[in-house]
């Protein structure tokens, strides 16, 4: 895909994303191909692998089952017993850092599943549809990608009184799909006027198969990216909005940890580890969606060039 | 002229939206919220201040939601959003006059200062590309792209205040002294503003060096730099009048898609540091479940960051013929 030259005829340009759309799979490998070729992003996949077993068995790493019983002597320093030492309530630091991934990750899958879903229905049908639905739909991307969404979103938690994980997921799936919605819209328009989407018209495929089986699998690397953008989207929105003490106070994640010493002033009476650890994860956790996105940016890149330069020339000949 | 056109409408209408919203939210709520606040505050508040709460939120009324809709947009418009429950008996514009100049004196002040430095080393990074400056900075800017604001916040806490205990971390000034314009307490005033404004600087700057290196790069391989260097300019000359020039005119309208960004970075930054800014207030207003100034803050906010973007696109007009022509 790499080697279109600039003056790539129709036909060839044709060709490769028939092939493309024709094997979902092939995508799928091209993927691991690019993270197993690429050192940042191999870094980032094991980041990730590491903080979802952690989620999956929290006990793999600690004895502890209940992190927030306050079990233990309060304030103690770190020590082998208690790796990072103890809250001022007499929690595990360490035990509470292991369990917390869980809601971390499951507010960083779910809101960036949603919320990449709801940007390719919309980026898609906007470009599928044309003229008055596209013009609709783009002014509505528009309004979303300028309304200050943080702001938003407190108001949102506060009548909501906080708490539910799940309004919190809402609010962000309903704040962070535009940005996709934009960059998918865009690479939807370029495919539109490809024959291989021309002759599954003519083949008379409904809209429904094309758009499933024929645009969607040659633009999974985007969808990807939006994605793993979508998803660190979540996981530091969500953690923002737990140290102000609009999560829930008694649940179980970084944010959580990190509003609660912060309201102890951790910081001031020596317990620097209950503030640096947890937001230390929070920050391994993103980079770790950011080290993946370099990989599904080298592989969406090269494959977004020649589409946009072969519709160009088209309109002018 | 069409750009500026659609971009008013875009104005208008997330204006109308964002106001809408603020509207039904918190009519919408189970449990009525509003309600709930209004018990608390009997007796506290003057009853003729309690009858233009529950004209405001829609309790104990007949009007039909379309009258108290108008109602509501009315007094948005003319600057009437009534008492703050937390400071009261004071007027909610008040309230919000004394936080606004500090948030526009620091994220004001800081997010010009990221966009004139980020720009700057966008440009160099993106003119002597694979140099050294090019291959640190890309991968640097994503990583500091993932960290938690507030924590990076935290962080320098902990480095200037608690170790070094070289700088303030709490409030705008000293609130032994007395504000003015003297010495002592701009001087305050400063090394108070020292730590948020940094802490947004780490944040917002990256963008800003990102896109401007990958303007410059696109920029180089255009014939018009090649024919600059073919007529023997000097490459200062290439490089700041033809190269930074156009480079920086897309970095101006994604300014507008980073503000919400901004904004959002800097509520917790001030909440980190006690910062007395509209941010701070709007926790504040949270935290007492004060509804009147909490949503007023927001459209506070809304009205700003939208007007903000309104200027930005209007000097992208102003300064690129191309927006005016292509429309």
């Amino acid at each position: 895909m790499t080697a279109f030259p600039t003056d790539a005829t129709t036909n060839q340009a044709v060709i490769a994303p028939r092939k493309k759309g024709r094997r979902p799979n092939s995508a799928g490998l091209a993927v691991w191909r690019a993270i197993r070729g690429n050192g940042k992003a191999m870094a980032g996949a094991i980041l990730l692998l590491i903080f979802l077993i952690a989620a999956i068995f929290p006990n793999l790493f600690t004895p502890v089952t209940k992190p927030n019983d306050r079990a233990y002597a309060l304030s103690l320093p770190p020590s082998p017993d208690h790796l990072l030492g103890t809250t001022s309530f007499g929690q595990d630091i360490w035990s509470q850092l292991v369990w917390g991934t869980r809601e971390t990750l499951i507010v960083a899958v779910v809101a960036g599943a949603l919320a990449s879903i709801l940007s390719v229905f919309i980026g898609v049908a906007a470009a599928y549809l044309g003229g008055a639905a596209d013009n609709v739909l783009s002014l509505l991307i528009d309004v979303f990608l300028v309304i200050p969404a943080f702001p938003l979103i407190i108001v949102i938690a506060a009548y909501a009184n906080g708490g539910n994980l799940w309004v919190i997921i809402g609010v962000l799936v309903v704040t962070g799909w535009s940005y996709g919605a934009r960059q998918l819209r865009a690479q939807a328009l370029s495919l539109r006027r490809r024959d291989f989407l021309e002759s599954a018209r003519v083949r008379g495929e409904n809209w429904l198969y094309v758009v499933v089986f024929e645009m969607l699998p040659t633009m999974i690397s985007l969808i990807a990216a939006n994605f793993l953008g979508a998803a660190l989207y979540a996981v530091l929105t969500a953690a923002g909005l737990q140290f102000i003490g609009l999560g829930s106070p008694s649940s179980v994640s970084w944010g959580t940890m990190l509003h609660w010493a912060q309201s102890a002033e951790a910081l001031q009476t020596g317990q620097q580890w209950w503030i640096i650890a947890p937001g230390l994860c929070i920050a391994l956790l993103g980079a770790a969606f950011a080290l993946l996105n370099y990989a599904f940016d080298e592989i969406s890149n090269p494959a977004l060039r020649p589409v946009r330069r072969n519709r160009r020339n088209r309109d002018g000949q | 002229m069409r750009y500026v056109l659609r971009r008013l409408v875009l104005f208008v209408i997330t204006l109308w939206i964002a106001l809408t919203v603020n509207f039904f939210i918190p009519r919408l709520m189970p449990g009525n919220p509003a309600e709930a606040m209004m018990a608390r505050f009997h007796g506290r508040v003057n009853p003729s201040a309690l009858k233009a709460l529950e004209v405001a939120f829609g309790i104990n009324t007949q009007q039909p939601l379309v009258v108290q809709y108008f109602e509501y947009l009315g007094n948005t418009f003319t600057g009437h959003f009534g008492v703050s429950l937390t400071f009261f008996p004071q007027q909610v514009g008040t309230v919000i006059a004394t936080a606004l100049p500090w948030t526009l004196g620091l994220v004001g002040l800081t997010t010009v200062i990221a966009f004139v430095a980020g720009t700057l080393i966008g440009l160099v990074a993106g003119w002597r590309r694979g140099g050294a400056l090019d291959s640190v900075l890309p991968p640097v800017f994503v990583i500091t792209g993932a960290l938690p604001f507030f924590w990076v916040g935290l962080l320098l806490v902990l480095l200037f205040s608690v170790v070094l205990n070289v700088l303030p971390n709490d409030g705008a000034f000293e609130v032994t002294l007395i504000p003015g314009w003297n010495p002592d307490f701009i001087g305050s005033v400063l090394s108070h503003a020292i730590l948020p404004a940094v802490t947004i600087l780490v944040i917002s700057i990256g963008g800003w060096i990102l896109t401007m290196r990958n303007n410059v790069v696109t920029i180089l391989a255009d014939d018009y730099i090649r024919m600059a260097r073919a007529k023997g300019l000097s490459n200062s000359t290439i490089m700041y009048s033809y190269a930074a020039r156009n480079a920086v005119l897309p970095n101006l309208a994604g300014f507008a898609m980073s503000l919400g960004f901004v904004v959002s970075g800097s509520i917790l930054v001030e909440y980190t540091f006690n910062y007395p800014g509209i941010g701070y207030m709007l926790l504040q207003a949270v935290n007492n479940q004060d509804y009147p100034l909490m949503q007023a803050m927001f459209v506070m906010i809304t009205v700003t960051v939208l007007i903000a973007i309104l200027v930005c696109d209007f000097l992208t007009v102003l300064l690129d013929p191309r927006a005016r022509t292509e429309g």
